[in-house]
């Protein structure tokens, strides 16, 4: 395996200084979070940098809060392994805690973060779905200011966002969930660990438990176009209607029409439209399972942490 | 191009003069010569190169020596407590828990994480461990064997 060639190595203490370097140093520089897809760019994909500005020591970046108001942020440098361990995320979204612990090997998920995923925008990464069900927002330090975008518009293509060169993601942002929220995250891969979905589907959904009526749903897709992404036609098909197997299956043939995947080493487009069918129908099943007697697709895979 | 890290490895503090794009498995195994700690993929696939980094398990093929200032690294030089085998070590070597041994340093230092968090996983969670650490020569059933008489030893003698 190929060796870095040689480049500078800065830990600043605060996002200014980080910034700073940034712009003092010129082109050539990187932002390093957990490394996991910085150093296979840098050593499978030949991308050399001259310098590299790691964020790890910038205290405020790191760690999970409740805020009063029902907020949760979630530090861009928490790593996978902290948020599929957290007790405040497994408490309150057991299916974005799930997410991160589909992300490679727990050695993996000891260094890579939330924040690098997100700014890496792989049309694949776990979290994306999970987090765009949750309507997350991300936070980014730019010169001019902070500014918050919805996850929904910060992914542009793939490996791109709206993020500038310079631009550091400092949190994301998980707005007050209504008690009944229920959430479900279902990756569909080759392997059980250590691999990329086929397709990954989340769904969050608010039903009125007496009359089985849907009152909110989203329904998000990762793995099948060029970024994770909404299905806006399959939750529209589902909002104030009764929770039915059939609208579910419905549903799943909407967001399989709405999905744009590519052909590659892993699948064909025509086998993801057909999994995102079957499995958004699941995930929608089992997100319902708590309010609806025997609507469940299957017992929920049982994941261990 | 030289950074001076400060480092704890395998319990002593040590100062060093690195190249700061050097990789943490680089530096163990070609300036600090502990060659216990193998590659395999080089890309965080296999657990080969797992190392114990602030008590967390990771790759440290993907570990930069310029991150590493204030860093507690435990490698398998360092499992031995005294003259003595770690009971992780113990178990693999009782119940043939290696084959060709490549990857029995990252296993080794997997395990004593997992245990250290969890000393009664049931044999999912030992698999759920451990599939970042790939065996090719597929000899995972002494393996986990080696992990639950590892943990019950721990249980016994409640460390």
């Amino acid at each position: 395996m190929r060796r870095p060639e040689p480049f500078e190595v800065f830990q600043p203490q605060s996002i200014a200084e980080a910034r700073e370097l940034f712009r003092k140093n010129g082109s050539g520089g990187y932002f390093l979070a957990g490394g996991t897809d910085l150093l296979i760019a840098i050593k499978e994909k030949g991308l050399a940098p001259r310098y590299v500005v790691d964020l790890k020591k910038i205290p405020s970046l790191s760690g999970i809060c409740q805020i009063s108001d029902g907020w949760v942020t979630i530090g861009s440098l928490t790593t996978m392994r902290e948020i599929e361990t957290s007790r405040v995320i497994r408490g309150r979204y057991p299916f974005l805690a799930q997410s991160a612990a589909e992300v490679g090997s727990i050695q993996i998920r000891n260094r890579a973060t939330i924040g690098g995923n997100m700014a890496n925008a792989t049309p694949s990464a776990d979290v994306a779905p999970a987090l765009l069900v949750l309507d997350s927002r991300v936070k980014i330090s730019r010169s001019e200011g902070e500014k918050i975008v919805l996850l929904e518009e910060f992914f542009v293509g793939p490996g791109k966002t709206v993020m500038e060169s310079g631009d550091v993601l400092t949190e994301i942002l998980i707005p007050p969930t209504p008690p009944d929220f229920r959430g479900e995250y279902i990756k569909f891969s080759p392997r059980e660990m250590m691999d990329l979905a086929y397709v990954g589907v989340a769904v969050g959904i608010v039903v009125d438990g007496s009359r089985k009526i849907c009152q909110d749903v989203r329904i998000a897709l990762g793995a099948v176009s060029p970024t994770p992404m909404r299905a806006h036609k399959a939750e529209a098909l589902l909002l104030n209607q009764e929770i039915t197997p059939s609208l579910a299956e419905r549903a799943g043939e909407e967001a399989s029409n709405e999905c744009k995947p590519i052909s590659d080493v892993r699948s064909s487009a025509a086998y993801r439209k057909e999994m995102v069918r079957v499995n958004t129908k699941r995930a929608l099943l089992n997100a319902a399972a708590g309010y609806v007697e025997n609507l469940s697709w299957m017992a929920r895979r049982d994941r261990r942490y | 191009m030289h950074t001076k890290i400060q480092i704890r490895l395998n319990g002593k503090i040590q100062t060093l003069t690195v190249p700061p794009f050097r990789l943490l498995l680089d530096l163990l195994r070609d300036e600090i010569g502990l060659t216990g700690t193998k590659e395999g993929c080089g890309t965080g696939d296999c657990g080969a190169c797992t190392v114990l980094l602030n008590g967390k398990p990771v790759n440290s093929c993907l570990v930069l020596s310029g991150e590493l200032d204030g860093a507690d690294i435990l490698t398998i030089e360092g499992l031995k407590i005294g003259p003595h085998l770690h009971p992780v070590q113990q178990a693999f070597v009782q119940e043939g828990g290696a084959q060709c041994g490549y990857c029995t340093p990252g296993m080794l230092m997997m395990t004593k994480a997992l245990l250290e968090e969890n000393v009664n996983p049931t044999e999912e969670e030992i698999r759920f461990a451990l599939s970042g650490n790939l065996c090719r020569c597929t000899g995972y059933a002494k393996i986990i064997q080696a992990v639950q008489i590892a943990a019950a030893e721990l249980r016994k003698s409640g460390k």
